[in-house]
């Protein structure tokens, strides 16, 4: 079983933390001029995505999680597994619903995203920061519009729900960042 | 220059140090404390179990056997012999316990720019080779020697005033905690009330003290001004003595905008008093699996026959010159830092 000792944490590192696959987003060496050192460390559960912060003793160990991370082209859903493939080996591989959370409003097959995976296993779907997706319903569009005003909703091919601007119609593609879920503008063909 | 990403230019940045070096060159010419150098390297090291000291070694590369004589005593020839033999000396992690040798050789008020090396402490606030000031004043109560750092801190215009509150009084404060009577389970009831997820500690008292006053207290500490916090647990006396009628240890620390920038203390006088801090030093050691380390027997010697009462300070130069220059990375204020050599 591989370990990281404290010394060696630094950020991005893979460990195993209440029996979960963690990353560490930040660490900082801490020591009083006489006393402990200790390093303070900002984990962040990679299956829940849930960010904690914790006071490692220097010194310690603690388990390394098999964790990494490929460039996948997703297929298809059928519902309950949505499958992806790699485009160089063709190799497929299926994850499920709580591997995918929420980014099932972001995936366009033919699309490629980043799948996270714990011994081998996809924990988590990371959709591109920026996707162009297709308005399938909206009220109609009114002429004239800018792009300010309250907007209105506008429900996207993956099945998605966005505020959009008044103008936008029905079969647009629109530039939406997954990130926060918002309308960025249309996408330019 | 490379790797460059203050604003400041290379120039403006030395000029920095530069300055802030010749203003203390100039407060202790006033102060008439007298700028000494010691050596980087000794026989004896630092027994502290949290200081991890760097080795070097000075052994002569080995010679072909033919040519030494091993049956001639001459004089040369034992020179020569015993250069040959391993020397493997410490870098010092302070100038300590060679200050202090010229303190009981009758030195008078002293102090000393120098580097200084600490191995495993390298982070935002920490490089392995630093830079330090440390300076000794006989006739000095600690107290007064904290009025003495708050002057100079003064005349460097970093602050128009500096605040003093106890180590007892400032857990009280802050986290309402009777820090000298605690058990080691009220320090770890405070860490859970506090929100802290905490690792490794055991059930070693001062592990948790300094955790919960890094973590909570700290970042607080010295924000308006800086801060001295005087009077520690006497399991952390260090090398200051103890007041026993208080069950403290005069020991006392610098807080500036958060950062730890000085350690201070009422110097221990007695020689046998250092052996036994030392040889506590190498038990603690023992049972943490570190390697224990050679007291230094020169400085017990020149001890024998006692150190004039003294206060003595060691203070972080390159924090002291962050502060200054508004730096969040002691990198930024060094030539080249530890990555970058």
């Amino acid at each position: 079983m591989a370990t990281y000792n404290t010394s060696e944490f630094k950020s991005g590192m893979k460990i195993m933390q209440d029996g979960d696959p963690c990353t560490i987003v930040e660490n900082e060496f801490v020591k009083p001029g006489k006393g402990q050192a200790f390093s303070r460390v900002k984990i962040k559960n990679l299956k829940t995505g849930r960010v904690v912060d914790r006071t490692f003793k220097s010194g310690e160990s603690v388990e390394a999680a098999d964790v990494m991370e490929s460039e996948l082209q997703y297929l298809y859903s059928d519902g309950e597994f949505w499958n992806f493939m790699d485009a160089e080996t063709f190799e497929q591989i299926a994850a499920d619903k709580t591997a995918v959370g929420d980014s099932y409003k972001w995936l366009k097959e033919q699309d490629l995203v980043t799948l996270t995976l714990w011994n081998g296993v996809p924990i988590a779907v990371t959709p591109p920061n920026f996707v162009t997706l297709t308005v399938t319903e909206t009220d109609p569009g009114l002429k004239g519009d800018t792009a300010s005003g309250g907007g209105k909703p506008a429900t996207l091919e993956t099945g998605a729900v966005v505020r959009v601007p008044l103008f936008i119609e029905i079969g647009e593609s629109l530039k939406i960042d997954t990130r926060s879920g918002e309308y960025v503008s249309r996408a330019k063909d | 220059m490379p790797n460059y990403r203050s604003s400041l230019s290379c120039r403006d940045r030395l000029q920095r140090r530069a300055m802030m070096y010749s203003q203390i060159r100039e407060f202790f010419a006033r102060h008439d404390v007298l700028e000494v150098e010691t050596p980087v390297f000794s026989q004896a090291g630092n027994t502290d179990p949290a200081i991890s000291s760097v080795v070097a070694d000075f052994s002569s590369e080995p010679v072909a056997q033919s040519s030494v004589n091993l049956s001639d005593n001459s004089a040369e020839n034992l020179f020569n012999q015993s250069i040959n033999k391993s020397d493997k000396r410490y870098a010092h992690s302070s100038p300590e316990f060679a200050m202090k040798r010229l303190l009981a050789n009758g030195s008078g008020a002293i102090y000393q720019i120098c580097k200084v090396f600490r191995k495993e402490e390298c982070g935002r606030l920490h490089n392995p080779e630093f830079s330090m000031l440390e300076w000794y004043r006989p006739g000095l109560t600690y107290h007064q020697l904290m009025d003495e750092i708050a002057e100079l801190l003064i005349s460097l215009g970093l602050t128009a005033a500096v605040e003093r509150i106890s180590y007892a009084e400032l857990f009280q404060l802050h986290l309402k905690l009777d820090v000298l009577n605690a058990s080691v389970n009220d320090l770890k009831a405070c860490a859970i009330e506090n929100g802290l997820e905490v690792i490794g500690f055991d059930d070693d008292y001062d592990a948790w003290t300094s955790m919960l006053l890094a973590n909570l207290i700290e970042p607080k500490l010295g924000a308006d001004n800086p801060v001295f916090v005087f009077d520690y647990p006497v399991s952390q006396a260090a090398l200051a003595s103890v007041r026993e009628i208080d069950n403290v240890a005069e020991r006392f620390e610098l807080y500036i905008n958060g950062i730890e920038v000085a350690n201070g203390y009422q110097e221990l006088t007695d020689a046998n008093a250092y052996r036994e801090r030392f040889e506590q030093d190498n038990k603690k050691r023992i049972l943490s699996g570190l390697p224990e380390i050679n007291m230094d027997n020169r400085l017990l010697n020149d001890l024998s026959s006692g150190l004039p009462d003294s206060s003595g300070v060691a203070l972080g130069l390159d924090r002291l010159l962050m502060i200054l220059s508004g730096e969040k990375n002691i990198k930024e204020v060094m030539s080249f830092d530890f990555q970058n050599i």
